[in-house]
């Protein structure tokens, strides 16, 4: 991936700044039709599903009081999980967006939710809502591109540290919850500009472990006491639960923005950007899942990333109901819209971090028969210093050339 | 849905906390991040300790566009004196609005409560109310108040309403004199009590609880003065003292729109008389084009112009502002709207709030991307 700037054939080079305000004024169109009509049928499906979320987990936590009974662990265990998935994606995350403020019901709303999920919800809607959402796939001001952490694009110099990034990709999954919490906090480039003492930071991290406690205090410590000799069972079932959960939520974001032929944008090219510019940059920078109704649902309806990031606001359970209208947008303005079933997309998700990690072109160019050379190369890379990977990715752009 | 802030070290002196107090914090340990109300509400939103709701029961019309409504109020439901009204809150269309409305019966053996209601032209929430609202529905209510009930003392009175201005002063009647199958009950407890009311309306058929006042005036509880703009032309308070020619004697209590109570206030003030009023329909927000802003909590003022968002207009003037995308994506900068109105720069459409919405916390309202269409007040 390189940023749509740099490309040598740009996918928005035939678009003329006419067609980009008049794309924004198709979107402004279909956004105002569901803002119109939105109502009580909407309302019932969000309070049906915290409804169906709140009876699932409660009916699991009570299943596993008797976890000592393996099938009653599996049953409890794999019903938290649901319900866990359910409560994080098709209801707090929809929440906290504002998608539901409009039914003015002080107990689902952006400003009074709170999840079930380590980091505090106000932190989580600046760094999510505000950054993410505004600047989307801008290398440099979108941190959800591999969460500061990875190397996500082949301008990032490639550096031996990175060989691991597969690695650490899983164990953030694992742990995904935590990784996001570091992440609204900026704990990396607050620890590295030296600014922990920073009494506002100070604040916020003492809000996240506050959180954290509560969290860990439920499902740690009071629901395994409640199940008595089932104390271990219970607190493993717990653990599983937000394992999965946190795997589900990962993959499902890694979906939405990471899968080869998702655009990425140069910083400068969003200087006085308008919205119809704003439109195309969410459009080219997300991807969708396609799937079933349960595929929708349990990935807060993130399997149509490309409609939430337009309009990130319309309640999820309307979004299935635009997506032919925005494919069509896409089409007559000869736009590629980026959908692929689940397990395709964590595949080529995936395959982007493995790529990544290695120096630049390297997986492509390597085949059975000459690994053995790759590999010593890639050592040398490693093990050298600068110099040495800056004067063997040159004589690789040579022999591209020449080969050309 | 915060939770309840648990102290961490507490000084010698204080007494242990009691036991249902340290269940309380242990089932809100269990329920983080939510609370145990959330989770009792699923399957028992009337019991006692949870917010104040109630279900519909009954939906009983009473003319073309009136309708009585029977509530099944929680079970801390503190009762009422007749005359009082509650605050309802019900949603319209997948959204909550709150409205008030007279208790149109005394306080009832069966503990159900009701109100009666008349769709009044543009009326979302009147005009479901009468024409949509099924029973088993759950709505939201707070407390009974106001100060317009009877003196306990009885004595002279004299009853001006108009419209559905009728509503608390049936409310009154019913507990005075109960309407049983064998009519109008003379109860001791209401002898003292004698009562004139005038009533007024567009026009006989338009009148709610005309029949009421009828049986009541036949019975000769009441003395009922009916007048129709249409038939006796638009009330001068001024004829009063023919209508009423013991007026001197009585005190007054008024029920109506404005202008009315209004011109009742220069009469009654002029000529020395006692007069209650309620006026429970705060008047109409009209929108307009741009206003000026008070930030209720920092005090600032800030003039508007319609085509600026006052998250703008407000950072220009100083006012330190929560924002985030300004794009009206972020739901950073919502802040409540107390009383006034706004419009969406992006889409013309306008929210209003009115001082009914401003005693339960506003309506939130996104700063970035709405402008003042008109006199608001923000809490900020």
């Amino acid at each position: 991936m390189t940023t749509i700037q740099k490309k040598p054939e740009n996918p928005i080079a035939h678009l003329t700044p006419e067609d980009i305000e008049a794309i924004g004024v198709e979107l402004d169109a279909i956004r105002q039709e569901i803002v119109d009509s939105r109502g009580e049928a909407d309302a019932a499906y969000i309070r049906k599903v915290i409804d169906v979320q709140r009876k699932l987990e409660l009916g699991s936590r009570a299943v596993l009081l008797a976890s000592l009974f393996p099938p009653a662990w599996v049953v409890g265990t794999a019903g938290l999980s649901v319900a866990k998935v359910l409560e994080n994606m098709e209801i707090g995350h929809n929440i906290l967006h504002g998608q539901w403020d409009w039914m003015r019901d002080p107990k689902i709303h952006s400003t009074t939710w709170e999840w079930d999920m380590a980091t505090p919800s106000e932190q989580w809607k600046h760094s999510h809502n505000e950054l993410h959402h505004t600047y989307t796939n801008v290398i440099g001001k979108d941190n959800d591109l591999g969460y500061g952490i990875m190397r996500v694009d082949e301008d990032q110099t490639w550096h031996p540290f990175y060989l691991a990034q597969p690695v650490w990709n899983f164990i953030n999954a694992c742990f995904f919850e935590y990784g996001i919490a570091a992440y609204d906090l900026e704990l990396g480039a607050n620890i590295k500009r030296k600014r922990t003492k920073d009494p506002e930071f100070q604040k916020r991290v003492k809000g996240v472990l506050k959180k954290i406690r509560r969290q860990a205090t439920k499902d740690y410590l009071v629901h395994p006491a409640l199940s008595g000799p089932s104390f271990l069972p219970t607190l493993a079932a717990n653990f599983t639960a937000n394992v999965v959960r946190n795997l589900w939520s990962h993959s499902i974001i890694m979906c939405g923005h990471f899968p080869e032929g998702v655009e990425t944008f140069e910083k400068r090219s969003i200087d006085g950007e308008t919205r119809g510019e704003w439109y195309v940059r969410q459009m080219l920078g997300s991807a969708n899942i396609s799937g079933g109704k349960a595929m929708h649902v349990m990935s807060g309806n993130l399997s149509h990333q490309i409609e939430h990031h337009l309009f990130p606001d319309l309640p999820s359970n309307r979004y299935a109901e635009i997506a032919p209208k925005v494919r069509a947008l896409f089409e007559k303005y000869d736009l590629n819209y980026h959908t692929a079933p689940f397990p395709q997309q964590v595949a080529s998700a995936w395959h982007k971090v493995v790529r990544l990690s290695l120096p630049n072109g390297w997986l492509a160019q390597t085949t059975p028969r000459n690994a053995p050379q790759q590999l010593a190369k890639l050592y040398k890379m490693t093990t050298g210093g600068p110099k040495v990977r800056r004067a063997i990715a040159a004589r690789d752009r040579q022999m591209a050339a020449r080969a050309a | 849905m915060a939770t309840i802030e648990t102290p961490r070290a507490r000084p010698a002196s204080t007494p242990r906390p009691r036991l249902t107090d340290r269940l309380v914090r242990f089932a809100e340990a269990a329920t983080t991040p939510l609370l145990p109300a959330d989770y009792l509400d699923l399957f028992h939103p009337l019991r006692s300790g949870a917010s104040l709701r109630g279900r519909i029961e009954e939906v009983r019309p009473e003319t073309a566009d009136a309708a009585t409504i029977v509530i099944r109020p929680g079970a801390d439901w503190a009762g009422h004196v007749p005359g009082q009204y509650v605050r309802v809150g019900i949603d319209v269309d997948g959204v909550r609005q709150w409205r008030a409305y007279s208790l149109t019966h005394g306080p009832r053996a069966d503990g159900r409560i009701s109100i009666t209601v008349k769709a009044v032209p543009d009326g979302t929430v009147s005009h479901h109310l009468v024409r949509s609202a099924r029973a088993g529905t759950l709505v939201h209510l707070e407390q009974a108040a106001g100060e317009f009930v009877l003196p306990p003392e009885g004595g002279p009175l004299l009853f001006v309403t108009a419209g559905s201005g009728v509503t608390p002063v049936i409310g009154m009647l019913r507990n005075l004199f109960p309407v049983v199958d064998d009519g109008v009950l003379r109860l001791p407890r209401s002898a003292g009590h004698d009562i004139v009311v005038v009533h007024v309306a567009p026009s006989e058929p338009d009148s709610i609880f005309l029949d009421d006042l009828r049986a009541l005036d036949a019975a000769g509880a009441v003395r009922l003065v009916a007048r129709y703009d249409d038939v006796h032309g638009v009330l001068d308070v001024d004829e009063l003292g023919e209508l009423v020619p013991d007026l001197a004697q009585r005190r007054t209590f008024a029920c109506g729109p404005a202008g009315l109570l209004e011109a009742l206030e220069r009469h009654h003030e002029a000529a020395g008389l006692e007069l209650f009023t309620e006026q429970f329909r705060s008047a109409r927000v009209e929108p307009g084009d741009g206003g000026t802003v008070s930030f209720t909590l920092n005090g600032t003022t800030v003039e508007a112009d319609g085509g600026t968002p006052i998250l703008d207009a407000a950072e220009e003037a100083g006012v330190l502002m929560p924002s985030g995308c300004r794009m009206g994506i972020c739901y950073g900068c919502v802040l409540p709207l107390r009383e006034g109105a706004v419009r969406d720069l992006r889409t013309g459409e306008v929210t209003t709030a009115s001082s009914l919405e401003s005693d339960t916390g506003g309506v939130p309202i996104q700063t970035c991307i709405n402008a003042a269409a008109g006199a608001c007040d923000i809490d900020h």
